[in-house]
């Protein structure tokens, strides 16, 4: 947050606009107000897959509270929610529908993918079953490693996302997907055809990883 | 029509009206529903708000288990156990242990098979505290039950964790033993615990056992007959719910529980309300067990010293092992051809056959009841679709 909080346009630093805070004068940008706004009332969709799900259950629970972050509120339904937490192993049965609840949530909306399973089909991916990864089919913002990982560790996720969302700006490249205009949030929902997804990725969000070789020789 | 064929027992269970019929209507619930436990699916046929038809929808979470056992050495498969049903990881992983070492003919120390009881035994207090907070949370008291549950469950997670190194994904067991020694300070916390949950049981059962709503909300809903829960292989609380007699703490006598002294709970109505009962009448019995296991627990290795960890190839046969989990009879049936990768691995999941008569229970009654009747059969779907 300091960071740009230093290159405001006019030119206060962070230590002018502690003292005016002392005096009662809160002084920001319009940009740094609604990013404020918006980091700190991320709901989640109240969405459990998996194991990781106890674990999200968990964390909104009395001992590690999420409210203090002002995520406690999870939505049942995709329209209210900000955030899509995948807690657990998408199958290929399951895949369709955590996309098209992805496309039923409104901008601006954040994605993390909880746990390895979410990440990349974690200790299931040889199964023939087992989605490799979420990302193939929508943006991933947030990669939380483990099986299943902590509570603290989902709280640390949902911080570096508030991170995140307070580092965007509201005009340029880095302007969140739903104020710029070359973007789409409508993702196309694969279906389960003959052997696989059909598509078993989505192009525009997820490339094949190429791997590097040596040429022979080479030293 | 389809509602002359229905049951009609039970105090809540409404009538149709022939005279007075809509059309049907069908609602799909799940997979993404807040009450349906995780990724399951209810095809649910309604007239007015009384179901008629109930087809159960799953396979959204099947994510190969035994598939890949059989691709996995014996040793290898212990840590996927544990995502089976994920809030009990430590019957699990007995439950494979003890097909595996009757395959193998594996013995266990003493002091093994008191730390597998103990353990067992939390595990039920954590699964049965779990399912007292989401049923209540399903029934609608949002939050506060849940809260209280989860705050003790965090305890016995904790006692999990500084024996295992995991709070929920223990992979404790070893064929012909345990992992890890559970020390002088770990025992005193975890007597500790045990000594204090009955003091939580009274003050959640003040909170809930008596309410007014709960009791109306689930005293003659979703009534299990006997007769059917036997020819539908229900096992766990919700067969003794309904009056059966069928412990296997008491008909195998796995372990030690011979030696343990300990009384079986039994329902008399097999409806919602005693399927909740006889989880809270549980855990004080498994309470008992602990503070017996805690007063006899011998000294003496925990694995077995001719236990063969690297290289494990146990002989052709095959075997089946299953004990009572907090859940029903889990099981475990492996056929062994002499190569480190059993030939057939199945699993016998109590959550799934459970499920099996969800629809008879649920003919009758309205939508609402019909979540509460899900959340008191205790479905874990990692199990339930594995």
């Amino acid at each position: 947050m300091s960071d740009f909080a230093t290159t405001l346009p006019t030119g206060i630093t962070e230590p002018d606009r502690d003292e005016l805070r002392r005096q009662g004068i809160l002084l920001t940008s319009l940009e740094e107000f609604y990013n404020w706004g918006r980091s700190n009332s991320v709901w989640p969709l109240q969405f459990g897959l998996a194991c990781c799900a106890i674990e999200m259950i968990a964390a909104s629970m009395a001992r590690f509270d999420i409210a203090r972050f002002g995520s406690e509120v999870f939505r049942p339904s995709p329209r209210q929610a900000d955030l899509l937490i995948v807690s657990g192993t998408v199958t290929k049965k399951m895949a369709p529908q955590v996309v098209r609840l992805w496309n039923q949530m409104p901008e601006p909306k954040y994605c993390i993918a909880m746990g390895a399973c979410a990440i990349s089909g974690g200790p299931f991916k040889q199964g023939y079953n087992v989605l490799k990864g979420i990302d193939r089919f929508i943006p991933v913002d947030i990669y939380i490693p483990g099986c299943p990982p902590r509570p603290e560790a989902l709280l640390h996720g949902l911080m570096t996302l508030q991170e995140k969302i307070r580092g965007q700006k509201l005009t340029g490249p880095d302007a969140p997907r739903h104020l710029r205009a070359d973007t789409t949030c409508d993702y196309p929902v694969p279906e389960f055809g003959e052997h696989d997804l059909e598509p078993p990725a989505n192009s525009a969000v997820w490339q094949a990883p190429t791997m590097m070789r040596k040429e022979k020789g080479q030293a | 029509m389809i509602a002359s064929g229905l049951q009609t027992t039970g105090a809540h269970v409404r009538e149709v009206h022939d005279d007075f019929h809509g059309d049907l209507l069908e609602v799909s619930m799940g997979p993404h529903h807040p009450s349906t436990h995780g990724v399951f699916r209810m095809q649910v046929t309604l007239d007015g708000e009384t179901i008629v038809k109930l087809k159960p929808v799953f396979g959204y979470l099947h994510r190969n288990h035994e598939k890949l056992g059989e691709n996995t050495s014996y040793l290898g498969s212990m840590p996927y156990t544990d995502r089976l049903d994920y809030l009990n990881s430590m019957t699990n992983n007995w439950a494979y242990a003890l097909a595996v070492e009757k395959l193998a003919g594996q013995p266990v120390p003493e002091r093994a098979e008191y730390l597998r009881i103990i353990l067992a035994e939390l595990t039920r207090l954590l699964n049965h505290t779990c399912l007292a907070g989401f049923l209540l949370q399903d029934s609608g008291a949002s939050g506060t039950p849940l809260m209280y549950a989860f705050r003790e469950r965090e305890k016995i997670l904790d006692l999990f964790e500084s024996l295992s190194g995991s709070r929920m994904m223990c992979n404790f067991q070893r064929f012909g033993g345990c992992r890890t020694d559970a020390s002088p300070e770990w025992l005193a916390a975890a007597k500790k615990l045990t000594d204090g949950y009955g003091a939580f049981l009274d003050e959640y059962e003040r909170l809930i056992t008596g309410n007014e709503i709960l009791m109306a909300r689930t005293q003659g809903v979703g009534v299990l007959k006997p007769d059917l829960a036997i020819s539908a292989g229900i096992t766990g609380p919700m067969l003794r719910a309904t009056g059966v007699d069928y412990d296997l703490r008491k008909v195998d006598a796995y372990g030690f529980y011979s030696r343990f002294a300990f009384r079986v709970p039994l329902g008399d109505h097999g409806d919602t309300y005693d399927r909740y009962m006889i989880r809270v009448l549980e855990m004080r019995e498994s309470i008992e067990i602990l503070q017996q296991a805690f007063r006899d627990l011998p000294a003496g290795p925990i694995m077995d010293p001719k236990a063969k960890l690297r290289g494990f190839r146990p002989k052709t046969g095959e075997a089946y092992g299953r004990i009572e989990g907090p859940k029903g009879e889990i099981g475990f049936y492996l056929i062994s051809d002499g190569t480190p990768n059993p030939y057939r691995y199945r699993v016998r999941p109590p959550s799934l056959i459970n499920l099996t008569v969800l629809e008879d229970l649920c003919l009758g009654h309205t939508v609402a009841d019909a979540v509460i009747i899900l959340g008191s059969i205790d479905i874990v779907l990692g199990e339930v679709d594995r």
